[in-house]
This record gives C-alpha cells, structure tokens and sequence, in this order.
C-alpha cells in the first residue's frame, strides 16, 4: 500500500525533525511543574501563600512555552517550519494527542458540570485550586474567583503564550504578526480585563447603582446566545445610559456593525482577528490544523450542522425574549406579538433578498436547506398565532434555552470543541458549531469583497493549503481550477497562503464583480483556447 | 464507443482526462506502474519532510474516478502494437483488492485503444558515472524514489552524509529534504554559480549564499568523477573530478536533470528522438497516437522553449490542448507567454517571461537588478534595448501577479511602464513592506530615469 512512509512514535523524543533538544525537553519539564503544582491544588494541597504560588505556577508554565518555542523557531531562518508534522505524536493524532485530549476533555466536563471538584464553593471560602485564584480575582474585579475566572485566566494566559509562539513561527509573515498581536489584545483587554473592571463599577454611582451583567463587548449574538435574556436586559436597563449603551451596542453589533465589516473585509475581521474562540484556536491550536477532515461528505455535514444551530439559536433567542415581554402597549412599545411580528418581517426580508438576488451562488443543498428552515419557522410563528398564549411555538422557552446552553454551549464549544483540538483539529466548534460564524459566512459568501484570489495558472496541486487549512477547505480543489476561493466557512487566517511554496493564494478585498470565476483552462495557456473554453 | 487509452497518472494524462471527460463521454482508461491514484510528483518532497502525509499529495478523492467514469489501471506498459492497436501491459501480485482500481495480471492482458496517448513523464539522468548503480545511488523522480530515500536516509545514524550531484530545482529541493532530519549534504555543481544555466548572476549569487545559509556544503565548480564501492555493493564515497577529493557518503542523489521515460516504446514505429517526437498538435508519426507532458518531444521548438519541457504547467497545458483535439476539435499547442516557480529553501522564485542568464543572453537583452540590502530579496528584469520593450521579470521573495505580468507581455509595454506600475503586479500578502520604491529609484539612477511610482489600483488590476 502507498500510504504513509513514517509511523507515529510514541516516544515524546526520536530522530530529527521529532526530536526535541536538550532546551525544548528542560523547558517542557519547567511547564509540567507549573501545570503541576496546579494539579496539587485540584487535589486540594493547601498551599500557604496562595498568591505566590499562583505566581510561581503561571510563571512556570508560560516560561516553559515561551522557551521551547524560542528553542523551536528563534534558532532558525524565518520560513515555514512544518517540518515532522506528521511525525510527532502528539501532531499526528499519536499516543500525545490522544492523552491531551482526554485530558482536556475531562478538563470541560468538570469545569461545566462538576465545578466543586475545583473547589467552587458558593457562599463559603473557595477551596482547591479556584481558591489559588482568589487573590487576582480579588485585585481585579473585588470578588472571589469562580470556576469561570480561572478558566478565563488560564485561557488568556494560553493564548498570549501560544500567540508569541505564533509569532516566532511566523515572524517571516507581517500578515501573521499583526493578526497575531490583533488576538491577544483582544483576549486580554475585551474579554479578560474590561469585563472584570466593569463587574468593580457595579453598584457605582455611574451606572446609576445599576449592576451590569459580565460583557465581553467583542462577543457578539449569537456566539453570547445569552446576551438578550431577561436577567442581563434587567442589568443594563437598570445601569443608566452606560447600560442602555451597552444594550443598543450589542443589537448593533449584529445587525448592523457587523455585516459592514464583513462586507468590506470578510469574515475574517471577527473570526480571525477579533473572536476569543478563534484566537484560541490561532494560538494554542496551531499544532493541530493540519487534522480538519478535508472530505467533501465533512464538508456537506458542516453545512447541515452549523445551520440547524443558527435556526436553533434564533428560536430559542426568539422563545427566550418572547417569554419575558408584556401584551400592554400602554406599558412597554415592544409587545409579544410586535416582536413575533418583527421576527418574521426580518427573517423574510433576508430570505427574499438572497433567493431573489443570490440564488445562484447556493449549492443545491442550501437552497433546499434554507427553503426548509424558512418554512419550520414561519410555521411555528404562524401555529403560535393560531394557538393563543401561554408557551411560545410549542415548547417551553426554559427548557429550549437550557438544552441549547448544554448542548451547544457546553458539550460543542467547550467539550468538543477545544478538548478534541488534537483528534478533530482547532476549528471543530467553529466550522460545525458556531452559529456566528455561520451567519458571517452567509454573509462573506453571498455579499462580501473578500476572496483568496488564485495566482493565474502557478499552482502545482501540491496540497499544503489544503493540508494546513484549519476548517477544512480543500483549497487546492479551487486552486488548481485558476478558481478563487469564496467559501462561507474560510475564516482568513491566512496560512494556505503562507504554506503554499509558488505563491499562489492571495487574501484580498476587491470588486463583488468577477470574485467567484472557475476556469476550466488556466492562464499561460494559448488564449484562443482559453476564450473558447473559458467563456460562460 | 471510443476509447481513449493514456499511459501514465501524472499531470499531462490526468489534465488530458478530465478534459475529455467534460467533452465527451468516451470510454478513458490511465494505466499507470508508479502509483494508483494521481498525486502532485511536485509534493513529493514534503512528505519526507513530514509537511504532509502521502495520501495529502492526491488532488482528489479516491471515488473521484469511479464517479467521473474514469478507468484506472495498476500495470506496467510493456509493449504497444501499433498495427492492431492494443498495448501488453503487466500487473504484479498483489492481496488488496480495490474497486477503484484494475489490476492485471502478473503475465500481461492486452489493453484495446482507438486513440493512445503517451503520458509516462521523465527519469533522472545518469551519465554513466561509475558506480552509479550502487546501493544509496538514487534520483528523486517517482514514488518509489521517494520509499528508496527513505529507506537510505531514514536518519542521520544510517545516512552519515549525503552527496548531491547536480544543482538545479531537484538537487536542491533534496538538499532540504535531508537537512530536515539533520544529515550533512554536499552538493556538487559543475557550473561556477548554481542554477547560472538559468539564473542571472545576481540571482544566483544570492542563491548561493542562501544555500550555504542553511548549512549545506555547495562545492561550485565541482563534478563528479566516480562513486566508490565499500565492496558490498553500497556506496562509501564519492570522487571528485576536479581535484581528486574524496567524500564519504552513504547516500548519493542524481539530480543532474532528466530525460524522457520512453524506452519501452523502441521499436514501436513511434519515432523517438530525446523524446517522443510530436508535431504542433502533439500528434507523433503514427495516426491515432499522440503524446504530451516531460515526454513529448517537439519536432520544431516553440519560441524560446525547449523542444522538451520537463515543467508541471507545460503538462498541464498539453493535456487541455489534446483533450480538445481527440473530442474533434483539432488544437495546436501554443502556450502562451512562458512562466514558472520554485522555492529554494525558503525563497520563493516566480519568473514571468523570458530572462537569459548571461551566458546565453543576446547583447540587445538589457537587465536590471535590484536587491535588498539585508534580506534574500531580488528581483532581474529583462527588457530590449532599444525599444525598452519588457521581455520577463525574475523574482526572488517577492510574489507576482500572474494576470498582470501576462498582460504587460500581451501589450509589448516598455519598461518605463512596467517600473512605474510595479505595485499593481505585486502578490505578496496583505500588509507585507513593498520595496517598490527603493526599486524604482535604483532604476532611476541605473538607467538615467525619472519615473514615479503609481499607487496600486484595484481598477487596473481587475479590469
């Protein structure tokens, strides 16, 4: 058989390009001693002087990084450095892999459902590992850390570590650095810092001693499903203006800021360059782009999958704000059936406007897909008109909202989204979960400047754009078609272009008129042949 | 129904049947020994690299074939009767079975065709060098190139070091192949500078540097004279022609170019020369056979290129002609203006017509040259002296557009043009330094000029 040349070791070390240096394997035991003195913790070792030790822990797992990363690329020439991908371990779905990942695994399922574990205690003095939080929590919002904080902390402290590896990697590409740099700052001022410092004005005298809800200003609906439920409406409206700012913020962010962003530069402006999950993946997931499935049968399950969650989200948003407004007008101008009414208006306004104007530019699919959506949730509008009051369509709006928090905001993002980086690759959650993305790429297919344009006739069909391809484009497919690439899915990150050896991909902006051409003879050959066979 | 019998999967065959497919629906068979699916020969390197696995280097799915009614067989051609039309070829054993794929026996079957095209690519040149068929002495072509070198330079504990023979696109593509897993490579180039057969001076100079920059030993000036035996049929070292020196290696790479694979087609009728003879519409002497791809040979060279062109594109390009011709539409071959690429470790080469080294080119091809003062970075442009005519563009870490290169050769623009609208043809990614500038004003004072840069328009390069 002509499969592979080379197995997968288990051996953490082995030949070159798998072997790691003498640097890289003291570096690697620095991170394990910080990781490990977090374990201690989970298990509930008292550690004297919490604030020290937390220290000493993130200190060690980010100096350990950063010096196998420096070990790793600052020694070499700038260039791609992929080489023993498919070597190593814990890159080629190895021994490593597997161990991180149920690792991970076991770590979200905790963390979602078992937080005790960590030493959560509501209402008492933290415990365990949670507890070693405390002080920085404390220094930065005033409260005690919850599970969430030292999630978030060991998040953000991922992606700045993992990002600086980036760099180094990719030092050679402006493209990457700023990209790169564009992540960290938005993970650690919009997601890490701002909300906590916000969460210290709470009960303030400018927010009218209102108490805002946790807000991550860069997290927009519907990624934040639950920024318009009755608890968080009730935070900003009794906030002051700063509240009601935030409020009409974050209605603007999806309807109107972002399809102008995505307008001029793709989706990528979010997903790429702004969104926590995606600098998530960028940074920390690097190693394992190369496992998204590449099949076209990935590629029709992602189109039925990120979809159904998109109309998920919309009716379980739909059912959550139905089931907290009034029937008075007198009372409030946004009434149940206003805002029913409202709903319908707008998913036909743009169901119209892509069928009519767009049409040709869905796959088959999609268009039976959409037709098929479209009609489930005007019916369901419609049967709740028929049916009078009490629930909203036919189920209750606590049990959808519940069962999409846990299904989809527990078990897909978090679960298989980031514990399974090292068998799926780092962009399952966005590619087949994320009903943000869905609605961005909706919006970079069908109405969008951005495209990867293919350089004329130079691609060799070598496969690396395809290979390092994160949320499993076949790049090539297009390529070597002299076709650029419009795909809803591709989040811009850029690297099919950095790993393609004849520079052949570009990411661009330009004219909507000739962004999606496929030609079936590529340029550099005789033109007259070109003309008669190009022509549509 | 016709059918259209093509020997070998690469590029030119598999182009060749794609198209027809489109066209027509004929009945299409590719035999090919080397390898079931077609797969980027191009990529080859990157999977003893560890960038990709085998398996990544296949353009497309495995079902692909059975959907597009394409007939795949695993056989070698061993013998081609003209007269009544049908090729012998033979399977080898094997347990697997694969709906997708045909296996003939291990004697032979014949293989009945209406129309037949030779496809079978190129093999590394040996020059009769003694010891050239030593154990360790190997090219880098095939797949099965690719197993041997991993069999022979599975690490740096059993390749001690390799020797390269030759300087061009392969021998240094094989250079960085070994350096991945940090075995020590010689490369020896006979010329004075590498690539200079090709490359201006100023190009291949930085080449040079870069080479030796990733810790390879580049003897220039250097030939092989023989490859010594340890006396158990492995290689134990090389022998310099010109100074007599000895280098212990245990890998010896040819990559001293290629030539076409046709030797199974001698005394077929075919006429053969360096490759299988081909008029312009890449009919040989017999009816109803043609040929294209490394192998074809043309009987009148087109323009500046070779008669045979051992060049991915060119294959490509062939087979989109030929399909039109077999599905009744008889086409010439005429490409249009000549590009190519490579990448020289990390330095990526585009190159958009033509760029004579100095060796070869004419007093009337002026060239200019920048380069950047600290980084791998240049870029030679050729043009006529007297009407400043564009003639190509070399660039070294600099990204072109093809559309826009291939326009300005289109449209005979002059240089003055070219330089003031460098911007346009860039292709490096987003937010990357332009050197435009600091290249134009080299020009300026190269050549007495005073042109100004244009600001890249999107109008311009999307018209």
């Amino acid at each position: 058989m002509n499969s592979q040349t080379h197995n997968p070791s288990m051996a953490l070390t082995g030949e070159p390009p798998k072997s790691l240096s003498t640097g890289q394997k003291m570096a690697t035991l620095l991170g394990m001693v910080g990781l490990g003195i977090l374990l201690l913790a989970v298990f509930n070792v008292n550690f004297p002087n919490q604030t020290l030790w937390l220290i000493v822990s993130l200190s060690a797992i980010s100096i350990g990084t950063l010096w196998f990363s420096w070990d790793a690329y600052a020694q070499k020439l700038p260039g791609i450095k992929n080489d023993g991908v498919w070597f190593k371990s814990i890159s080629s779905r190895g021994f490593w892999a597997w161990v991180v990942g149920l690792a991970l695994t076991g770590f979200y399922i905790v963390l979602y459902f078992y937080p005790e574990y960590l030493g959560l205690v509501s209402g008492g003095e933290n415990r365990g590992v949670i507890a070693l939080f405390d002080p920085l929590s404390k220094l930065l919002s005033g409260n005690p850390a919850s599970q969430w904080f030292v999630y978030g902390t060991l998040y953000t402290v991922a992606i700045l570590i993992f990002g600086a590896k980036f760099l180094w990697k990719y030092r050679h590409s402006r493209y990457q650095r700023l990209r790169t740099f564009s992540v960290m700052f938005f993970q650690l001022a919009f997601a890490f810092t701002i909300p906590e410092l916000m969460a210290r004005l709470n009960g303030h005298k400018i927010l009218d001693g209102g108490s805002l809800p946790y807000y991550d200003l860069k997290n927009v609906w519907p990624l934040n499903y639950y920024n318009f439920e009755s608890y968080r409406i009730k935070g900003f409206l009794s906030s002051g203006d700063i509240g009601l700012a935030l409020l009409i913020f974050g209605i603007l962010s999806i309807f109107v800021i972002t399809p102008i962003l995505t307008y001029k530069y793709g989706k990528r402006w979010y997903c790429s360059w702004v969104c926590g999950c995606g600098a998530l993946a960028e940074t920390a997931g690097d190693s394992f782009r190369q496992l998204s499935d590449k099949s076209t049968f990935a590629w029709k399950v992602e189109r039925w999958v990120v979809h159904s969650v998109v109309v998920f989200v919309t009716l379980m948003t739909t059912a959550v704000v139905y089931s907290y407004l009034g029937t008075d007008t007198s009372k409030y101008w946004l009434t149940k059936s206003t805002f029913l009414i409202g709903v319908a208006v707008l998913l036909t306004l743009v169901f119209g406007w892509a069928m009519l104007f767009k049409r040709d530019q869905l796959q088959k699919d999609a268009q039976y897909g959409a037709i098929g959506y479209f009609v489930i949730i005007m019916a369901l509008i419609g049967f709740h008109f028929f049916s009078g009051e009490g629930q909203v369509f036919l189920f209750k709006s606590e049990t959808l909202r519940k069962s999409y928090s846990f299904l989809i905001g527990s078990i897909f993002s978090g679960v298989i989204g980031t514990g399974f980086y090292p068998i799926f690759g780092s962009r399952v959650w966005c590619r087949f979960g994320c009903p943000m993305a869905a609605i961005l790429g909706f919006q970079q297919r069908l109405f969008s400047r951005f495209r990867i344009t293919t350089n004329g006739g130079q691609c060799i069909s070598c496969g690396n754009c395809s290979t390092y391809c994160e949320m499993g484009i076949d790049v090539r497919a297009y390529a070597q078609k002299g076709e650029n690439i419009v795909r809803a899915s591709c989040v811009g990150c850029g690297i099919c272009s950095a790993v393609c050896p004849r520079g052949v991909l570009k990411l661009e902006n330009g004219p909507l008129k000739g962004r999606i051409d496929s030609n079936q003879v590529l340029l550099g050959n005789d033109v007259d042949l070109m003309a008669l066979v190009n022509q549509k | 129904m016709e059918h259209i019998v093509i020997i070998g999967n690469g590029i030119a065959g598999v182009t060749a049947a794609r198209h027809i497919r489109k066209l027509s629906n004929k009945k299409i068979t590719i035999v090919s020994v080397e390898t079931d699916y077609f797969f980027s020969r191009t990529a080859l390197m990157y999977v003893y690299m560890g960038h990709m696995k085998f398996e990544h280097t296949q353009p497309y799915e495995n079902a692909f074939w059975r959907k597009n009614n394409i007939n795949l067989v695993r056989a070698k051609a061993e013998t081609i009767d003209t007269q009544n039309k049908k090729i012998h070829v033979k399977g080898r054993p094997t347990k697997f079975y694969n709906k997708n794929i045909h296996i003939p026996p291990v004697d032979g079957e014949w293989i009945s065709y209406d129309k037949l095209v030779i496809a079978t690519g190129s093999k590394p040149n040996k020059f009769g060098w003694p010891g050239q068929d030593l154990e360790g002495v190997q090219g880098l072509y095939s797949k099965q190139d690719l197993d041997l070198l991993e069999k022979n330079a599975p690490n740096n504990d059993r390749c001690k070091r390799a020797v390269i023979v030759g300087g061009g696109l392969i021998g240094i593509e094989l250079a960085e192949m070994l350096r991945t897993r940090d075995i020590p490579v010689t490369v020896l180039v006979r010329e004075s500078s590498f690539w200079n057969g090709v490359l201006p001076n100023g190009d291949s100079h930085m080449i040079n540097e870069h080479i030796r920059e990733h810790h390879i030993d580049l003897r220039l000036n250097a030939s092989l004279k023989e490859i010594v035996s340890d006396g158990n049929g492995k290689v134990k070292s090389v022998i310099l022609e010109e100074t007599g020196e000895e280098i212990p290696c245990n890998v010896v790479g040819l990559t001293a170019g290629v030539t076409p694979n046709i030797d199974f087609l001698k005394g077929s009728g075919i006429e053969l020369g360096r490759g299988v003879k081909v008029n312009r519409f890449l009919e040989t002497n017999l009816e109803d056979v043609y040929a294209i791809g490394d192998c074809a040979e043309q009987q009148e060279a087109i323009g500046h290129r070779k008669p045979v062109e051992a060049v991915w594109y060119t294959g490509r390009m062939m087979g989109e002609v030929l399909a039109q011709t077999l599905c009744g539409k008889r086409m010439e071959y005429r490409p249009g203006h000549w590009f190519n690429s490579a990448k020289f470790l990390d330095i990526e080469y585009q190159t958009y017509g033509w760029v004579f080294p100095e060796r070869k080119k004419t007093d009337s091809e002026i060239h200019f040259h920048w380069r950047h003062p600290q980084e791998k970075i240049c870029i030679t442009v050729a043009f006529e002296k007297d009407s400043e005519t564009f003639l190509g563009i070399n660039t070294f870490g600099i990204r072109m557009r093809h559309e826009v290169l291939d326009r300005w050769l289109t449209e005979k623009r002059n240089m003055d043009h070219v330089m003031a609208h460098l911007a346009d043809a860039n292709f490096d990614p987003e937010f990357y330094k332009g050197f435009e500038s600091e290249i134009i004003s080299k020009y300026n004072a190269d050549f007495g000029k005073s042109i100004t840069l244009k600001k890249k328009s999107l109008i311009r390069i999307f018209q």
